[in-house]
């Protein structure tokens, strides 16, 4: 497939506004359990909206990916069938969840809705934060799902492409929420930074699993099952046209073998290694980590847009197996 | 049900690409805008299409067979295509089954496209909506048109009838008899899309002839080419004779 980057900062910017908000809402939740000391509602508030600010960088930049962006509101009609749509409605409710949440959190008046046995009282924002949290998940998958829904892209088809999305948005996320504590509130630096090393290790996990299983897989569809020609050796000698076309245009990145593979190992150093030796440092150094985990959060970022990159380029699409040869 | 197809004889394609150009003639023209041609005349040209011919070569040299491909939206029973599209702009009309974008709710996120193993979406690059072969749902219908003209642009070009068109739900439609009785398959049946279009297969097409069959033990004209012919002045038989 060819890399288009709308989705890939679509599916990063949001997944790590996402993190982060499921980074606030798990800090709120154990500060209301008293396992972390009280913050400041500037803290969250400032939190959310970063976090927002993220979501809605994604959005903008999913309407490049579209030829007709005015009727983008259309997108929300078919959600019971697509994954498109339910991300399109899922996406929205995030962002009015995250402001919302940053909302209370600034002008302070959060009332205690209901108690939990144990004496921990539930405020508005921590019920608001639970919710969000939980949206978050759901829009992991939905976003995930769009590609791991099509079952002729082998390469996508795998519950491995929803762990991805979600556990590499969480570390990116998790990274992110650990640098701005770096500069807000210093006393959770190492709480988020061990999450977000948490996550970035599972996501490595998952992510190497599904290399090996894209190395391996071998293509339902050949030649022989394209033309319905049972034929071991069929070769094609004219695509019938000699121009460019829609149909080679994107779905074939264009890039030599070695250019994606290198891709692979960058996005591999970039979202993994680097990140982890700096959380691991900022863990274990004593003073202002503030710049090492903002170099952490913006390295692992960049590493993935190389990991989304290398994830539309190495899905080959069925149909390329039409399009060999102009002549 | 009905359900609309073509069946694509590759016996019988030579390759011609009339059919091809007589889908953007008459697609061109339609109601729903040109199908755009970008730098026709310049470098890297790029065209929107729904009809591409194609040619492969079975086997190795010297024994090899060529095959011209016709491939356009094979207007799938199960068309994956649809449930992805998030605006309903792609649907499949209960009718006749013919597969459609709604142009005017296409938001042209090209997902249909990503969603389809065959490749035969092309978004339009100046439009910016999917487009796809309609089975020329605007002529089968056209009451404007003689009844003779009511058939997909394509099938009315193609000189040599290698594509047939007809309900393939009707068991004795031409397009059921040649799937049935011609070996008519899909393509990629593994994805479970049930392609209404079929394909037939090539086949060798052989005719004996036995010398007899030419010339008979009792052929008279054989016995009359042994005689000496008549002089031109001499009567004829229709002269000395009736019959």
């Amino acid at each position: 497939m060819h890399p288009a980057f709308s989705v890939i900062f679509l599916t990063t910017l949001i997944g790590a506004g996402q993190g982060l908000f499921i980074a606030l809402a798990i800090v709120e939740f154990y500060a209301a359990l008293r396992l972390l000391p009280e913050h400041a509602s500037h803290y969250y508030a400032a939190g959310s909206a970063i976090s927002l600010a993220l979501l809605a960088l994604g959005l903008f930049a999913s309407f490049f990916h579209l030829g007709h962006p005015e009727r983008a509101w259309r997108a929300a009609a078919m959600w019971r069938t697509s994954w498109l749509s339910r991300e399109v409605i899922v996406l929205p409710v995030m962002m009015g969840i995250a402001f919302l949440y940053g909302v209370v959190h600034l002008i302070g008046i959060n009332p205690v809705l209901f108690s939990l046995p144990g004496n921990v009282a539930v405020p508005l924002t921590l019920l608001l934060g639970i919710i969000g949290a939980l949206v978050a998940v759901v829009l992991y998958v939905t976003t995930a799902m769009i590609y791991a829904c099509l079952r002729f892209l082998q390469e996508w088809h795998s519950p491995l492409t929803v762990a991805n999305y979600t556990l590499l948005g969480l570390a990116s996320g998790f990274t992110l929420a650990a640098a701005q504590a770096a500069f807000m509130a210093v006393e959770l630096v190492h709480f988020l930074a061990v999450g977000a090393v948490i996550f970035t290790v599972l996501g490595f996990l998952s992510r190497t699993a599904s290399l090996i299983r894209n190395a391996r897989l071998k293509a339902k569809s050949t030649l022989q099952t394209a033309t319905g020609i049972k034929h071991p050796t069929i070769v094609q000698k004219s695509q019938g046209f000699m121009g460019g076309s829609f149909n080679t245009r994107e779905f074939f990145h264009g890039m030599s073998e070695m250019f994606v593979r290198s891709v692979k190992w960058i996005f591999l150093v970039g979202v993994f290694l680097i990140p982890t030796v700096l959380l691991l440092t900022a863990i274990f150094m004593r003073g202002d980590v503030s710049t090492v985990l903002a170099s952490a959060f913006v390295i692992q970022y960049l590493g993935l847009v190389a990991e989304r990159w290398f994830f539309f380029a190495q899905a080959r699409h069925p149909q390329n197996l039409y399009y060999q040869s102009v002549a | 049900m009905t359900q609309l197809a073509l069946v694509i004889d590759l016996n019988v394609c030579v390759g011609c690409h009339a059919c091809v150009t007589s889908c953007k003639e008459w697609n061109t023209s339609g109601g729903a805008g040109p199908l755009v041609d970008k730098n026709a005349y310049d470098e890297d040209p790029s065209g929107t299409f729904f009809n591409r011919v194609q040619t492969f070569e079975v086997g190795e040299f010297p024994s090899t067979e060529t095959v011209h491909f016709p491939k356009s939206c094979l207007h799938c029973e199960d068309p994956p295509c649809v449930p992805v599209c998030p605006t309903g702009a792609s649907y499949k009309r209960p009718e006749d089954g013919i597969v459609l974008v709604d142009y005017d709710k296409c938001i042209g996120c090209k997902y249909c496209s990503w969603a389809c193993p065959y490749g035969v979406r092309e978004i339009d690059e100046s439009r910016k909506e999917m487009t796809k072969c309609t089975l020329c749902v605007d002529r089968i219908y056209n009451p404007t048109l003689d009844e003779a003209d009511r058939l997909p642009a394509c099938v009315k070009a193609c000189p040599t009838n290698a594509r047939l068109y007809g309900d393939i739900h009707d068991p004795d439609s031409v397009v059921s008899v040649a799937i049935r009785e011609a070996g008519g398959y899909q393509l990629m049946p593994e994805w479970g899309t049930k392609p209404a279009n079929h394909y037939l297969p090539r086949r060798k097409t052989r005719i004996t002839i036995r010398d007899e069959e030419l010339e008979r033990s009792d052929n008279p004209l054989k016995i009359d080419s042994k005689l000496p012919r008549p002089g031109r002045d001499e009567p004829s038989l229709d002269d000395v004779t009736s019959w």
